[in-house]
């Protein structure tokens, strides 16, 4: 097992970084900043940090003010509430007009666990990614974190970054350069291409080193921008691998399997599969456990591949 | 890093070169062109001139919010004609008072002040709501100069205010924000998150005015949902509240006035108005809520703002 890294302190430490550099970053959280670990940026800067208290809506709107006004904001909360309760607020105030604020929520998808299924946050990135202005980015490990929040203050307009709660293996080093809107190649097989996103990509890659022992050459692609999407990397998989799956720790409609098979069935149509969370709504459970429950395992992915490689077209 | 950065979807940040000068003496600088104040008499030929803007612009229409316009006139006229400091040719100065208008269906009466302020061309306002015009139906800041937040989905508006006032405070400068709210609006719970996080930060530099015209879509506010006690709920939640006439502009620029040396806490100016004020058979009629005059009435009305 590979090492592992809290995402969110990730991002913590990197906005006192960013707080440093630049004295126009404003930080917002509504009541969690221990969560989600604006309490380092808190400390360090508290006439540039406002608690908004538990009032989500208000903190969007205040966002998109001071954002109007000159200033780089990033608001915190968790997925839940960033998407679903101040959806409205984030439409009118924050994308339409295109401001400069960096939503970043933590605890998205079903590995929050014990909280249950109001914390669940399941249909975030199908909601940030139907605004028309919004960039949405789902990194992988503690180090695409880090660059994708530094990409994300230097970047006019509003993004989505959606992190997890637990720690996450460690899937690059140092050196990796992230860059907006491109998928990177984690291992380049030819038998199917493995399309992952956030805690999913170590277990794709986890995958993929199983399946080789059976002779199965996946090619794994980290899809940590999800909006904009790299049309080009998914044609490339298409075209060179013959067949498609996609991982999601979100619903499969909306999310990364969803606006991956508009570029398949638009530009190369192959066969595809998708895992992604099922359609309902789970209960508690440790995030291990609530994995399992949907598939989201290594095991899954590979059981995914095996059945997929044999739909692929004879040549 | 530069303090204002260009937004690619701000189509207005630069000046127009259609805006006509402001003054005939206008000279190039940037002091000169910052909006004289009128007085009482010259405020109230350009309430009324803004009443007929909204009659017109809403009957062409043939759709539109005239009610709530109307209401809020004397408010509008005395802060773009006196209270406020602003400079029409240069929308995006960053030392400018901001005015919010957070109840985004009295879109033609803020239009009808911009215009008429030497934001763009009067002639301009009778293309309301038409395809891509930059008189769009409900405010949208992307498109029309000096509007400064895009609104129409109610009870945002203190919110963004409150985000510009703490951007003053954070860069030392002494702007003023008021923000416009219709007393329909304040059904909004968001309406009231804004108002605790206001006084909690203690932003003496926010004034909320409450278009308190007493009806709603649906009737009088207090049959749909009752709104008072309005003052005492604004004071208990931490601010100082002033009742004035809303159609009184003396009162109101008394009102404005005193916020400025309110220290520590935001001021709530509650302006008590007639919906349709100034129209005779659309005072305080529902129908003129969300309804254009006909050609027929719109021309009654202009002939009672003569």
């Amino acid at each position: 097992m590979a090492s592992e890294a809290s995402i969110r302190e990730a991002y913590g430490r990197t906005l006192v970084e960013l707080g440093k550099e630049n004295e126009d970053i404003v930080v917002l959280d509504a009541d969690l900043s221990k969560s989600t670990m604006t309490q380092f940026f808190a400390a360090e800067f508290p006439e540039r940090f406002f608690d908004c208290g538990i009032a989500e809506q208000n903190m969007m709107g205040i966002a998109a003010g001071l954002a109007a006004s000159g200033k780089t904001v990033f608001a915190s909360t968790f997925a839940v509430f960033a998407s679903g309760r101040c959806f409205d607020q984030v439409r009118m105030s924050i994308a339409q007009p295109g401001q400069n604020v960096k939503i970043v929520a933590t605890h998205g998808g079903i590995s929050v666990g014990e909280d249950g299924f109001s914390h669940h946050s399941i249909e975030d990135l199908a909601l940030f990614c139907s605004f028309p202005s919004f960039t949405v980015i789902v990194p992988a490990d503690a180090i695409e974190t880090s660059k994708a929040v530094r990409t994300a203050a230097a970047t006019y307009g509003p993004f989505y970054i959606r992190l997890s709660r637990p720690k996450a293996p460690i899937v690059y080093d140092d050196k990796y350069r992230f860059v907006l809107g491109k998928a990177v190649m984690m291992r380049g097989g030819h038998d199917v291409t493995i399309i992952a996103t956030g805690l999913m990509v170590a277990r794709a890659l986890e995958a993929t080193d199983k399946l080789a022992r059976e002779g199965m050459e996946c090619r794994v692609l980290n899809m940590s921008t999800l909006k904009p999407i790299d049309e080009e990397a998914i044609i490339k998989a298409a075209e060179e691998t013959g067949a498609i799956l996609t991982v999601e720790e979100h619903l499969q409609h909306g999310g990364l399997g969803s606006r991956v098979a508009q570029v398949v069935a638009k530009r190369h149509p192959v066969p595809m599969s998708f895992l992604a969370v099922k359609d309902f709504y789970s209960s508690s459970g440790k995030p291990e456990e609530l994995l399992e429950k949907h598939g989201l395992t290594v095991e899954g992915i590979q059981e995914e591949v095996r059945s997929l490689i044999p739909r692929k077209p004879r040549v | 890093m530069p303090s204002s950065k260009q937004n690619p979807h701000r189509k207005s940040a630069a000046p127009l070169a259609s805006a006509p000068s402001v003054s005939a003496g206008a000279t190039s600088s940037r002091e000169s062109a910052i909006a004289k104040p009128l007085s009482l008499e010259d405020m109230e030929k350009k309430a009324k001139k803004l009443r007929r803007h909204i009659i017109e612009m809403t009957a062409k229409a043939g759709s539109g919010h005239p009610g709530g316009s109307l209401s809020a006139t004397e408010i509008v006229t005395a802060l773009y004609f006196n209270h406020l400091r602003h400079n029409p040719r240069n929308p995006g100065w960053p030392d400018r008072d901001r005015f919010v208008l957070s109840k985004g269906h009295a879109a033609p009466l803020l239009y009808s002040a911009l215009a008429e302020a030497g934001y763009f061309p009067v002639e301009e306002l009778l293309t309301l709501r038409q395809l891509d015009s930059r008189m769009q139906g409900h405010t949208d800041m992307t498109v029309t100069p000096g509007v400064e937040m895009s609104a129409g989905a109610l009870g945002q508006g203190l919110s963004f205010g409150i985000g510009i006032a703490l951007a003053a405070r954070l860069d030392g400068r002494d702007y003023r924000v008021h923000v416009l709210l219709g007393d329909g609006e304040c059904d909004e719970g968001q309406v009231w998150e804004a108002a605790m996080a206001a006084a909690h930060f203690k932003l003496e530099n926010i004034v909320a005015i409450v278009d308190r015209n007493r009806q709603q879509i649906d009737g009088w506010t207090y049959e749909v949902m009752e709104t008072e006690p309005l003052v005492e709920k604004w004071r208990s939640f931490g601010w100082h509240t002033i009742e004035v006439d809303g159609h009184d502009l003396a009162q109101l620029l008394a009102a404005l006035d005193k916020a400025k040396r309110i220290k520590g806490k935001p001021t709530a100016v509650i302006a008590r108005t007639t919906k349709g004020k100034g129209v005779s058979f659309m005072e305080n009629n529902l129908k003129f809520h969300g309804q254009a005059p006909t050609p027929d009435e719109a021309e009654r009305a202009l002939k009672e703002l003569e």
